[in-house]
């Protein structure tokens, strides 16, 4: 306990210390410059306009006499001054997060952003104190072009897109006509409200309550990002308020742009809301378009870098932050573009990259959006101390009240419309969670900057700002506990018994298999077709050509085998010894009628609640701050394991006088991903060629190469000519003594992977031929992260 | 969808399916293109081989016998009439407020889904579910990590509060009625078919 004090109280101190730092530079910043003033870069630099706009260039003329004399020891601060407070606010903020998470409890009860957003506070309150004028406020530039690109390509990149575009419609359904009605329901209301006299607001027209409206009504991604985190709901409500927060970015742009655009203008004509509609599909669909051109761009030049592995990374992020750009060049959607581009480009840069690229992709990623997101709240806080406020309180109120109202309005009333079209309804308590879980954030923050200068533009920005802290902290402390609570209120009042536990576990992998048989897509007919085309046309041209590769095909091998072979060869040696109740249906049934103590009980029912694998589809595979692996991976690779393993005992067992003998690799050509699998398995070896003396090979093995190649299981006995120099013996001994298998003593196996060129495929087939019928067990790869598609075509012969 | 109609008339007997399963024609279209899916050999059945190539019931723990309980008395291919059999033993129930005792039970009552289930236990079809089948299952569903000692235990509590007449094994009965509580409707019908 001693010990994470005094860790806090370090990292308070360092915190303290680069605020400080940063209080120094606002005081250093005009007397470092010894030069007089500094001009800032006009588009080098937008930064240093944004973090400073209230600070004076520095002071004429001071120091200027003692330029020419030579100095011992001399500070010019002014020289790294952007990037040493660039940097320092990073650091500011990753402190920060390091502190959060000391406490382990404290993430749980307040969510992250609440907490950056206090640390912000302080620091706006801090600096504002010391230096008497607003501190830097985040200019929108640096938010829109630096600050949201990584977060939001973050997400489109790790964005699981099978329940994505299972629920695609419903997601643009609320997305668009959601938004649409949040807009003008609350910029409809404000200006009813703005009309009674008594509030004083009469001056503010329609426009300007549309304009409004329009920045307040968008759920932010960013808010909704780091909160639903914490509250690890199922994947199917997650991605319908993550989806929509991040399509209606499309909508937002176009009102908001047109609202602006005619609170200018003289007079708004029918032509012009005319012009306005067309806008809508061009804004989205052409972020979309774009997207896609720029991620089939980089498809195709992953394919080519295979010489040069260490740029690989730097394609993805290049495009993906190209694609943003030139959309909000055009005034498109910039997050429709990134999401697009990423998403498309997704499938065919991972096969065509390295795995040591995959992963420095992955974490870079992750580690920028953190960052990112940090910095955003912690300017969020920062920027509302100030002076540009104008608190007027029916306005606030109402607004606040607006947005809660025509929300839940919003979710209930297109909730009712969709259900008719879906088979999977959202029920009342996910429907409670979408409405809840409308959080506004930076993004409506930083258009209300965005806005001209007008007189209302004060008290907007103080309504903004009001709405933006009340969902954030009240919305976001809350919704936790509301779900744990409203969960509560739905599972009866007594435990479910041990036997309800697992026969409900055991029900439910049934029916995960029983969906996985019917192919539970949606639209399924148009995944099956999408994945033709992709086979056929988008694959080979954007794939890079297979050959020959053997060096990564063997580590890979290397390192999956023995982990695979060990344990294989530790549950063999232990097959013989241990009873095994797998195979044995004449053991009589011994019953054990002791009862079971209560602490025996608990013991038992915490058993089960951690040990019992959990459904696959229904674990939540968005983390923000590891990669999406971990726990679900694992659990795969062990049922896949232990599958092998009893598989293999049941053949063990039940063909005790069949000899098993070498089977070829087989290279097959798997839809999407193009790997190769390496298979071993046992086919029937005839009795009357003992010369063939085949030891026992596991069943299958899997292997996820990068590049394919051939690989043959050599026969140690095979003639010296199949075995040529590249070989690689993984020295693992598999060997069967005994006929009767029952008693076999297996002391590993025996490997050698050997490539070979494809006719010495053929060449072996004809000892297939040989063998009375054997089907070659083929084991087709786990994909590179485990988590797709796993094939395993097992033997099709049953004993 | 048009694209059905085009396989709907390859489908034999396709009016007894319907009866017998209870599916619309729209379903039984889907699932026959699923069943074309899956058959890569184009043979008109399926075989364990087609089964197991489905990605997420290799990493299910209950993945083989599920595979197995499409192939009884065993065969080794299945064909589309029992494939669709099977399946529509999991189609949603629509609650009928007095069903009519005289018809005969539907495919996808209640009973007949725990019937199902239990048959997945119960592999050697004795009727009852033994300590050792229990074993077996739980066996494959939880995590490696836990010991005999600690499966036991659960075993024994198990048997123990499902087993009504003491012989020491589960029955259906005491199957169905350790399941009473339980919404089977929900947890056992495929959510996107109805």
């Amino acid at each position: 306990m001693s010990r994470r004090c005094s860790l806090c109280l370090g990292i308070f101190l360092l915190q303290l210390l680069s605020g400080t730092s940063l209080l120094a530079e606002t005081v250093l910043g005009p007397l470092g410059n010894a030069t007089g003033r500094w001009v800032p870069a006009a588009s080098g630099q937008p930064l240093t306009r944004a973090l400073q706009p209230a600070w004076e260039p520095g002071l004429n003329g001071s120091g200027a006499a003692g330029d020419t004399a030579l100095k011992i020891f001399s500070i010019e601060y002014h020289h790294v001054q952007v990037p040493f407070e660039i940097t320092l606010w990073i650091m500011l903020a990753s402190l920060a997060k390091i502190g959060f998470h000391l406490y382990i409890k404290l993430p749980s009860i307040v969510p992250e952003s609440c907490l950056l957003i206090i640390v912000g506070l302080i620091m706006g309150g801090i600096i504002y104190g010391v230096n008497e004028t607003s501190p830097p406020i985040m200019s929108t530039d640096v938010f829109f072009l630096y600050l949201l690109p990584p977060i939001v390509l973050d997400a489109g990149y790790f964005m699981p897109s099978r329940p994505f575009f299972d629920n695609i419609g419903t997601i643009l359904w609320y997305a668009v006509v959601g938004t649409l009605w949040n807009v003008f329901g609350i910029g409809l209301s404000l200006y009813g409200i703005c009309q009674i006299e008594s509030f004083g607001l009469k001056d503010i027209s329609l426009l300007y309550n549309l304009l409004f409206g329009s920045l307040i009504a968008a759920v932010d991604p960013v808010a909704v990002l780091s909160v639903f985190e914490e509250i690890h709901v199922n994947e199917q409500l997650h991605i319908l308020v993550f989806g929509e927060s991040l399509l209606n970015d499309a909508i937002t742009v176009v009102l908001y742009k047109l609202f602006k655009t005619f609170c200018t203008m003289p007079s708004v004509g029918l032509s012009d809301v005319f012009i306005g509609f067309i806008k809508f599909f061009l804004v989205g669909l052409g972020g979309l378009l774009v997207g896609f051109i720029y991620g089939i761009i980089a498809a195709l030049t992953t394919r080519f870098t295979e010489n040069i592995r260490v740029i690989e990374p730097l394609f993805v992020f290049l495009y993906s932050y190209l694609s943003y750009l030139t959309a909000e060049m055009f005034h498109f959607s910039g997050i429709v573009a990134i999401i697009a581009c990423s998403m498309s480009m997704k499938r065919y840069v991972e096969a065509n990259i390295s795995q040591k690229s995959h992963t420095t992709i992955k974490y870079f990623m992750k580690m920028w959006s953190s960052v990112s997101e940090t910095l955003i709240f912690i300017f969020l806080g920062v920027s509302t101390i100030g002076d540009k406020h104008e608190w007027s309180w029916p306005y606030v109120c109402f607004t606040m009240l607006f947005c809660l109202v025509w929300r839940a309005g919003g979710v209930i009333f297109l909730t009712f419309i969709v259900n008719k079209f879906r088979v999977n309804v959202v029920t009342k308590k996910n429907q409670f969670i979408i409405a809840y879980g409308g959080l506004r954030g930076a993004i409506c923050f930083s258009l209300v900057f965005l806005l001209p200068n007008f007189p209302q533009k004060k008290m907007f920005t103080t309504a903004t700002i009001v709405v933006i802290f009340f969902t954030v902290f009240v919305q976001g402390m809350t919704i936790k506990p509301l779900v744990e609570l409203l969960e509560v209120k739905r599972t009866s009042l007594a435990p479910p018994t041990v036997s309800e536990q697992i026969h409900i576990r055991f029900l439910d992998h049934l029916l995960a298999g029983i969906e996985d048989i019917c192919g539970h897509w949606g639209q399924y007919y148009w995944k099956d077709r999408f994945e033709n085309f992709n086979n056929k046309y988008l694959n080979k041209l954007f794939i890079r050509e297979q050959h020959l590769s053997k060096s990564s095909i063997v580590m890979l091998y290397q390192k999956l085998e023995k982990k695979h072979a060990i344990e294989l060869a530790e549950t063999g040696q232990l097959a013989g010894t241990a009873s095994t109740a797998s195979l044995q249906n004449e053991k009589a049934a011994e019953v054990l009628k002791r009862p079971v103590s209560p602490e025996q009980l608990d013991n038992i029912q915490e058993l089960l609640l951690r040990n019992l694998y959990r459904i696959r589809q229904r674990m939540p595979s968005y983390n923000r701050h590891t990669l999406p692996q971990g726990k679900s991976t694992n659990q795969a690779k062990e049922i896949f394991l232990r599958r092998q393993e009893s598989l293999l005992k049941d053949d063990v067992s039940l063909n005790s006088v069949k000899r098993r003998s070498v089977c070829l690799a087989d290279e097959s050509q798997k839809k999407g991903k193009l790997a190769r699998s390496l298979t071993v398995g046992g086919y029937r070896g005839d009795e009357n060629h003992p010369e063939m003396e085949c030891p026992k090979f596991p069943k299958s093995i899997s292997v996820t190469p990068q590049q394919p190649s051939t690989a043959e299981w050599i026969n140690e006995e095979e003639p010296e000519n199949l075995q040529t120099p590249d070989e690689n013996g993984i020295k693992l001994k598999w060997r069967d003594e005994n006929e009767t298998v029952a008693e076999s003593r297996r002391s590993g196996l025996k490997l050698k992977l050997q490539f070979a060129s494809p006719d010495a495929i053929d060449n072996g087939s004809p000892r297939d031929g040989t063998d009375n019928g054997g089907r070659i067990p083929h084991l087709a790869p786990l994909s590179r992260q485990f988590s797709e598609q796993v094939h395993d075509r097992g033997t099709a012969q049953s004993e | 969808m048009g694209l059905h109609s085009s396989h709907l008339s390859k489908i034999d007997n396709l009016t007894e399916i319907m009866e017998e399963t209870g599916f619309s024609k729209s379903h039984i279209g889907r699932l026959y293109h699923r069943f074309q899916g899956l058959d890569e050999s184009n043979s008109g059945s399926l075989s364990r081989a087609d089964f197991q190539r489905i990605g997420g019931l290799a990493v299910n723990p209950l993945g083989e016998r599920i595979i197995n309980a499409f192939f009884p008395d065993r065969r080794d291919t299945v064909d589309f009439r029992s494939f669709i059999r099977i399946l529509a033993c999991f189609r949603p129930v629509r609650m009928v407020k007095s069903p009519d005792p005289l018809s005969p039970e539907p495919i996808n009552s209640r009973d007949n889904k725990l019937r199902f289930a239990f048959q997945l236990y119960d592999q050697d079809r004795d009727g009852k579910i033994s300590r050792d089948e229990l074993y077996q299952v739980l066996f494959m569903m939880m995590e490696a990590e836990v010991t005999e000692d600690q499966l036991d235990n659960i075993i024994d509590r198990t048997i123990q509060e499902a087993d009504q007449d003491g012989d020491g094994t589960i029955s259906f009965e005491d199957f169905k009625k350790s399941l009473e509580k339980v919404n089977l409707e929900h947890k056992m019908s495929i959510r996107f078919l109805q």
